[in-house]
């Protein structure tokens, strides 16, 4: 459109503020005019090619009280089985590692990458929430939040506080929360870059315990994490919407992960030894969210950029979109699309090399290693009478791990360091 | 300065009493029209939030950044 003149900027805005300026705030989640309760429920499998796997259910009831009061409570129960990447290297040889707990060991094939496959762990979570407008401009929210599996305990509270401008087409939030966790690791926490000890070497089981015990430490250790958020929601026009989130987290304790070790491997790449990593005990992180939303006259639409950087000089990129297109009045298909690019932590490195002085820092999991990721995923969606909804969700996760830039010495050279992950992520969900 | 410094800013001026005296027009009720698109069910931010609670478990699990979208939540010792 060309504006010509002072007069046609008029029109243009008294045209754009009638639409703009007319909307009520849909940012946030409206909150039912009468006493409903409704019930979203899922069940949700997560499936690793040969390493973990997965069985989520999660089940959320939201109770409206009057038109100012939403309670919301959420449960969550997994069960996880299967493999995970201890963080060794691949060798020419069968490899034997000693379990985390001390009792037992298993052994990796020829080549393989070493997955340390005792995991077996059942997770409950409940939160409660609850939301309270406290006039025209102001709404409250406050919550609690607890997780618990068999070597973790997390508790943690909630809460935040939006104001609403522009009639409704701006929200600004800020929240907050803390949360303090409980590690009380299988066997006990290794010694920060102990050695990995075997029963082998030893003439006896006494002997063995007490040089296994020689890399433990007593007692379970704890974790605080203090969140900041700070958001705008803005109204851009009578379609579509945005949002941009800036969020700080500060994170002091114990954030060594007890079950990953580093395999030193010598000029071959032979690997003369193991040993359990260790973290930083603090972590400072920032991430930058921006959104945008689109409603569509046949579907949904969102685009989402997040920029994250730490003190760990952890850095990453995600790039998602969820594009929803209504085949019928009662029937819908979505695309989810994903991509993700992280820069590894400063103290990452695939392997230690013997000789070499032990750095007071170091982890080989890939998990904060360079990575790309990428996600593609299909959900197809039918309202039903009532407004019953089922929905069923299938989508494939990717992980490319990379080097950071390492040399790799020998042997390490015939075997991929790197391994992609595969998974399969299926989804039923029932709402009512 | 300039006058043609000044222009976009005097543009920029009148634009903004436009805008602010329509406020009080637009305030006098909402539009049946003016809400129905944003106020859909499927336009709330967290209109599907079985699915990003989901999701986050996952990629918290899985990668070594996550949160932004809402606060992180508790933690877990996921692997």
């Amino acid at each position: 459109m060309q504006l010509t003149s002072k007069q046609s900027i008029a029109s243009a805005l008294a045209l754009a503020s009638c639409s703009l300026l007319s909307q009520q705030a849909s940012a946030a989640e409206p909150i039912p005019a009468t006493d409903d309760w409704k019930v979203d429920a899922a069940i949700m499998y997560y499936g690793e090619q040969d390493r973990v796997q997965a069985a989520e259910a999660i089940g959320n009831v939201q109770k409206a009280f009057g038109d100012s009061s939403l309670l919301d409570l959420k449960i969550v129960v997994d069960s996880l089985t299967g493999a995970s990447a201890s963080g060794a290297v691949a060798q020419s040889d069968s490899q034997t590692f000693t379990r985390p707990s001390g009792d037992g060991q298993y052994t990796v094939a020829t080549g393989d990458t070493p997955l340390d496959d005792t995991f077996h762990d059942t997770r409950v979570q409940l939160s409660a929430n609850w939301q309270e407008v406290l006039n025209q401009d102001w709404t409250g929210n406050i919550g609690v939040y607890g997780s618990k599996e068999f070597d973790y305990l997390s508790m943690g509270i909630n809460g935040g506080l939006e104001r609403s401008f522009n009639k409704n087409n701006t929200t600004l939030s800020l929240s907050g929360a803390f949360t303090n966790d409980v590690v009380d690791p299988v066997g006990g926490r290794p010694v920060a870059m102990s050695e990995m000890v075997f029963r082998g070497n030893y003439a006896n089981d006494a002997d063995y315990q007490a040089a296994f015990d020689q890399t433990r430490l007593a007692d379970d250790d704890t974790k605080q994490t203090s969140d900041i958020m700070f958001g705008v929601t803005q109204i851009i026009n009578r379609n579509w919407l945005m949002q941009a989130n800036y969020g700080l987290s500060s994170v002091s304790g114990y954030m060594t992960d007890p079950y990953k070790i580093l395999s030193e491997v010598d000029v071959n790449g032979q690997t003369q030894a193991y040993r359990y990593e260790n973290r930083p005990d603090s972590r400072l992180k920032h991430s930058v969210f921006l959104l945008t939303k689109g409603a569509l006259d046949s579907g949904v639409v969102d685009f989402s950029y997040r920029y994250s950087t730490d003190d760990w000089e952890i850095q990453s990129h995600t790039l998602e979109t969820h594009y929803r297109y209504y085949f019928s009045p009662s029937m819908y298909g979505q695309l989810h699309l994903r991509y993700y690019q992280q820069q590894a932590a400063e103290f990452y490195q695939p392997f230690l090399m013997s000789g070499d002085a032990i750095p007071e820092y170091a982890s080989a999991d890939y998990r904060i290693g360079d990575m790309t990721a990428y996600t593609i995923g299909l959900k197809f969606g039918q309202r039903l009478s009532g407004g019953h909804e089922l929905s069923y969700r299938i989508e494939y996760y990717q992980q490319n791990p990379e080097n950071n830039g390492t040399e790799i010495p020998g042997q390490l050279q015939n075997y991929d360091l790197f391994p992609a992950v595969k998974a399969i992520v299926a989804q039923v969900s029932y709402s009512f | 300065m300039t006058k043609a410094f000044y222009q976009p800013f005097a543009k920029a001026a009148v634009a903004l009493a436009i805008v602010s005296s329509l406020v009080g027009c637009s305030s006098l009720g909402v539009q049946p029209w003016g809400k129905d698109q944003l106020a859909r069910a499927d336009m709330a931010l967290n209109s599907e939030k079985l699915d990003l609670a989901l999701d986050d478990h996952i990629y918290f699990s899985k990668e070594g950044t996550s949160g932004g979208r809402s606060l992180a939540g508790g933690g877990c010792g996921c692997n």
